[in-house]
């Protein structure tokens, strides 16, 4: 065993990298569920957004339009967990579990021919100076792009929530749809919106892994982060500044257990590999005390009858 | 316009005509996705539904049915159960793999001796298993309140990494010369879940899935637990004011459907597969998320669900070789069909008409 | 005559099975507080929805100050000055008050200054309100006033009220008339829907009456006897209910010192609770909704779980026991909320029956069940309780609310109950159900059961009930006999005005 492989800056610059996935698709399932909505496609969605990204930015060469691609195509996906809950208005638990076979088995089928291709890169930031820093460059100003609007989305989220009016209207939506829809508003639209934007968001954070973080297409590469997202908007009390600080909290656990894998500790390989997901557990228990941020409509069906 | 108006109640005839409505859509649109593959639709659904039962080869693909129906089957049971009462066990995968682990690791322990109570105690190890592997999330959600959901998929991804470690550590057979994977118990016949009539297909799983069946029904329609048990799915706050416990409620429900995961898995391990692996299981867990739903949360439908399920399996790996349509293709077509269904679903409840003409 | 504020002509709007509104006309003038009469069912709901434009008609038309009305969407109703509060409250209970009401407006202004325009208009109208709370947190009473002003802050030409007082304590009532007859000084109209003939007596300028859709009449209310209205909207004379006068048994049913916190978030604690019903007695507990009523009925139904000694049945603890226990010992109890927690909506009377019926009337036998027996006591409680229903396998939520209600309270007094506990027995039940039900439940009592009933209407409680005791945040007055009590009484018990204040005219 070998500790002192490990380097306290990288291991920081990657824990970032490894959070990102999880960042995207946690900050648009916040919304979702804001939204009085339960997705738990998340995984399904993500794996779309993996493929799509990945095979658009191997046919353009432009990891720009392949990040684009995977935002449509987890979108797209979404569309079809849009038809069954909120037009019909079917159980959003098991619409959800739905979307996640259907988008393992649809990514499966469509990454057969990009099975051990490299895509193409995107280029990190290199602000002169800056990212030249000691310490604080790789950390703050040495990542990709994707990275830095996974935390701008975050603020985006937050401000919107607290701030807006949409923000208001949205998390009315989520609290009391039927209140919602006596005063007038667009309960079933509003939904929709939020689901789409989720689906984006969930595309963009599997498209992150298949283009950045690994990078490369495998079948079933998401291998449940789409899951421990959504235990992640559980543990952050909806509150977005707290999915970010579990984003990163996870995506440390992750990043030290490759360390110690790749150190080699007398650890077996399995156990250190099981522990991100025995983490997420033992954070749902310590965090489940706290129910009360729950948006109170959170997964039940809306049909307005009269 | 088209408006949606709820029934005064549950539609009977609908409630019978949705999975057959939602089969033939699955046909309709899964040819189209066949065909936009480049295969020819017709062929492929005929060779995916017809092919297995009729075809040349239906001798040695009937078997099959039922050794891939009855884990289904199994499984899908005892997720029926807590499904019906709102409770979502989604990690029968993870379930089945600690069933099978825990009765391989049984009968490995004897082996070799040969004795006529070891495959008896592999199945209760296999259920045990599966058993404690659900209870996990069963006292988290009623001593902590966790969601089971979210903690009964985690287990999946931690028992495929003890599956990994059991096959390459514990299990690993010594004669193996360093390949992963168990010694395979078919070969040592105290352990060794055989055909019970050769060429038939049926083992004691295959058993074991039709008295689940009619022990899931007898419990669903003459007994108060399981009338329990769809109140509490219906209406929660009646069902506490009828008297049931929720906590009760939730170990039974995690537990049973975790014991048949379980079970399904040991007859797997014992049997049909042979071997603990890593790539022992297959996704029997999350496929019997969808019989579940398919055979509408009812055990007779669960049965012809778990047989038209292991028919796609069977078809398409016929489809695999014969026409070269790509395994994730029957994936998505079984996605496809937990999809129309749960669509469908809609006019068991709703009305669909179209709204007069709104006076201006 | 001037143009009137509103017109309606004709209007009309069918359901599946039901004519909601078969062609009503009238007029609401300006600067008048119209009354919307009529029992439940009666078509109300309906009216004043396609007046917000929550529905549309199916024929006929609306005409606002001459100019033809249709509004689309409530959004546009609001735009042209029409203003509403809701029966059951369209608020959102984990968001605080300042942005409850900026949901209900177009243009809110910021944060900051809408709160202080919530305290200007709460303070001129005597609705006191603290914008920064969580409306969750707030009682009935304090969530009316959040509606009012929301509607008050867009300066309505037409505010509609829909069955306000009904959550609102006598004293509370008094403060409420006195805003909306400033209102009215100021030249806004009101529809005021309710089927309370003393409370229009007193408000309202004029009254048009609504019964089975139909506009039956009008009437200038300070004109018109009580009496006259009554029958107006019933259509025909009510029997009121009998009672056998009868002598009190021991004491059956028991509460000493209870406190229970609330399981849910925004719900009630109980607080030192004292009760004791004798054999034969009916006590009746009022109080606005969400003063613990839910928390005691889920106490003594064993939903909730106390001390043992907490609750004594003929001096037996029961505090510990389930709700299956307390009816093996002859406890039942009815809940307020009928479908999804007094009976499960997509199931069949049969097995709703079976709900509660398994223990008294021997519905299983060793966790079996017995379905023919369970169809057979449906068909008693059917037969029993005028329940209209094609037949027991009908599911619960195809049944009308007096329909069903019936059904539900029938099937606990068929049990043959020692206490029977029941919570809003008549809420939303037509007059001819709610009599029967009473009825019901004076018979019980002079059988020898002890009775307790939980309600928010006080004339119900004045004709059933032998004490009187009242619920105000989770705690319990002295139960007094009933005989005697004056309004002005049950007021204070109720928790008199909670700190209103009257208008500052």
């Amino acid at each position: 065993m070998d500790l002192s492989q490990i380097n306290p800056v990288l291991l920081v610059a990657s824990l970032m990298v490894a959070a990102t996935p999880l960042l995207l698709a946690a900050i648009g399932e916040l919304v979702v569920e804001k939204a009085g909505v339960l997705n738990l496609g998340v995984e399904g969605m993500m794996i779309v957004g993996a493929i799509t990204g990945f095979a658009i930015s191997v046919e353009t060469g432009s990891p720009w339009l392949g990040f684009l691609a995977s935002a449509i195509g987890g979108a797209l996906l979404s569309l079809l967990f849009v038809l069954l809950t909120q037009v019909a208005l079917a159980n959003q638990v098991a619409s959800g579990l739905a979307l996640t076979l259907f988008g393992l088995g649809l990514s499966a089928l469509l990454g057969q021919g990009y099975v051990g291709i490299k895509p193409p890169g995107m280029a990190e930031l290199d602000i002169p100076v800056l990212s030249d820093l000691p310490v604080v460059g790789p950390i703050l100003f040495g990542h990709d792009p994707i990275l830095y609007l996974g935390i701008a989305l975050t603020a985006a989220v937050w401000a919107v929530l607290k701030y807006t009016r949409v923000g208001l209207i949205l998390r009315a939506v989520g609290e009391n749809h039927d209140a919602a829809h006596a005063l007038g508003y667009k309960v079933v639209r509003i939904r929709i919106l939020a689901i789409l934007f989720g689906g984006a968001c969930a595309g963009l954070g599997g498209a992150y892994i298949s283009l950045i973080r690994v990078p490369q297409w495998t079948e079933g590469m998401t291998a449940g982060v789409g899951w421990i997202a959504l235990a992640l908007v559980v543990f952050a009390s909806w509150k977005p500044w707290r999915v970010l600080l579990g984003a990163y909290l996870f995506g440390g656990v992750t990043v030290v257990q490759l360390n110690l894998q790749a150190a080699g500790v007398a650890i077996p390989v399995e156990y250190l590999a099981m522990s991100p997901y025995i983490i997420t557990i033992l954070m749902l228990v310590i965090l489940s005390a706290d129910k009360s941020r729950a948006p109170a409509s959170l997964g039940r069906i809306f049909h307005a009858s009269h | 316009m088209i408006v949606l108006e709820k029934r005064p109640q549950p539609s009977q005839a609908w409630s019978y005509a949705t999975p057959v409505v939602a089969v033939l859509a699955t046909m309709v649109f899964g040819g189209l996705l066949f065909a936009a593959m480049g295969k020819d639709p017709v062929e492929a659904i005929r060779t995916i539904f017809w092919e297995p039962l009729f075809g040349e080869f239906a001798f040695y693909y009937r078997p099959q049915l039922l050794v891939k129906g009855a884990p289904l089957v199994l499984i899908a049971i005892g997720l029926s159960l807590g499904f019906r009462a709102g409770i979502w066990n989604i990690g029968a995968e993870g379930q089945y793999i600690v069933g099978a682990i825990c009765g391989a690791g049984v009968g490995l322990a004897f082996y070799p001796h040969e004795a006529w109570f070891i495959f008896p105690l592999m199945v209760i190890a296999g259920a045990f298993g599966g058993w404690i592997w659900a209870m996990i999330p069963a006292v988290l959600k009623v001593r902590f309140g966790t969601n089971e959901i979210l903690v009964s998929l985690m287990l999946v991804y931690v028992a495929e990494q003890l599956l990994a470690s059991m096959s390459l550590g514990l299990l690993k057979n010594p004669e193996g010369f360093g390949f992963p994977g168990s010694r395979n118990l078919q070969s040592y016949d105290s352990a060794h879940n055989a055909e019970l009539i050769t060429g038939t297909g049926m083992h004691w799983g295959v058993v074991a899935a039709f008295v689940a069946v009619i022990f899931s029904y007898v419990l669903l329609k003459r007994h108060m637990l399981g009338f329990h048990i769809r109140l509490t799915g219906e209406a929660p706050r009646a069902a506490r004011f009828a008297g049931v416990n929720p906590a009760r409620l939730i170990l039974f429900c995690l537990g049973t459907s975790g014991a048949l995961a379980g079970l399904a898995g040991l007859f797997e391990v014992s049997g049909p597969s042979g071997v603990v692996s890593i790539d022992f299981n297959v996704g029997y867990g999350f496929t019997a998320i969808i019989v579940a739903f398919l055979g509408r949360l009812h055990p007779v439908g669960i049965l012809l669900a778990g047989g038209l399920m292991a028919l796609t399996y069977i078809g398409g790996e016929i489809a695999q070789s014969q026409l070269g349509l790509p395994a994730a293709a029957i994936q998505v077509f079984q996605g496809m069909l937990l999809f129309f269904l749960l669509a469908l679903d809609l006019l068991t409840n709703y009305r669909i008409r179209a709204a007069r003409k709104e006076v201006a | 005559m001037t143009t009137p504020l509103l017109s309606l002509q004709g209007l009309t709007k069918a359901y599946p099975g039901v004519v909601a509104n078969d062609n009503v006309s009238f007029d609401i003038g300006e600067g008048e507080v119209h009354a919307l009469l009529g029992e439940n069912g009666a078509g109300k709901s309906t009216l004043v929805k396609m007046i917000y434009g929550l529905v549309k008609p199916d024929s006929g038309r609306m005409l606002l100050r001459g100019q033809p009305f249709a509004p689309p969407e409530p959004r546009a109703a609001r735009a042209d000055g029409i203003a509403m509060v809701f029966q059951h409250f369209s608020l959102f209970d984990a968001l605080n008050v300042a942005e409850n009401i900026a949901l209900g407006m177009e243009d809110p202004p910021p944060m900051g200054s809408l709160a202080s325009r919530i305290r200007e208009v709460s303070e001129t109208y005597g609705l006191p309100l603290d914008p920064y709370r969580t409306v969750g947190d707030l009682s009935a009473g304090e969530r009316q006033r959040v509606e009012i002003i929301r509607c008050l802050l867009q300066d309505p030409k037409l505010l509609i009220m829909d069955e306000p007082t009904s959550v609102l304590t006598p004293q509370e009532v008094e403060i409420l008339f006195e805003t909306l007859k400033k209102l009215r000084s100021e030249g806004t109209s009101i529809l005021y829907i309710s089927h309370k003939l003393e409370e229009i007596r007193t408000l309202c300028d004029h009254a048009t009456i609504l019964r089975l859709g139909k506009n039956v009449g009008e009437c200038v209310p300070a004109e018109t006897s009580a009496r006259d209205m009554a029958e107006l909207m019933v259509g025909s004379a009510l029997q009121t209910p009998e009672r056998a006068s009868r002598a009190f048994g021991e004491v059956a049913l028991d509460i000493i010192g209870l406190s229970v916190p609330s399981p849910t978030e925004f719900g009630t604690s109980l607080r030192n609770v004292h009760l004791t019903v004798r054999k034969g007695e009916v006590l009746g507990i009022g109080g606005v909704a969400g003063n613990g009523q839910d928390e005691l009925l889920g106490v003594l139904s064993g939903e909730i779980l106390t001390e043992a000694d907490a609750v004594k049945m003929a001096g037996q603890p029961v505090g510990r026991l389930g709700p299956t226990a307390r009816r093996r010992l002859g406890l039942l109890s009815a809940p307020e909320e009928r479908l999804g927690h007094a009976a499960a909506p997509d199931m069949s009377l049969t097995e709703n029956a079976l709900l509660t019926g398994s223990v008294r009337e021997n519905l299983e036998n060793r966790g079996f069940l017995k379905w023919a027996e369970a169809r057979s006591f449906a068909e008693r409680i059917i037969e029993a309780f005028d329940v209209r229903t094609p037949g027991p396998e009908n599911a619960a939520r195809s049944l009308s609310g007096g329909n069903l209600q019936k059904f539900v309270i029938g099937r606990e007094v068929l049990q043959n109950p020692e206490v029977l506990v029941v919570n809003q027995p008549t809420w939303g039940v037509d007059a001819a159900a709610a009599a029967a039900i009473r009825q019901a439940i004076l018979d019980l009592a002079s059988k020898g059961a002890a009775v307790v009933c939980i309600s928010q209407d006080l004339d119900e409680l004045m004709e059933i009930s032998d004490s009187f005791a009242a619920l105000n945040e989770g705690r319990l007055s002295t139960p007094r006999p009933t005989a005697g009590l004056t309004v002005e009484e049950i007021g204070l018990m109720l928790g008199g005005a909670h700190g209103m204040e009257v208008a500052h005219v």
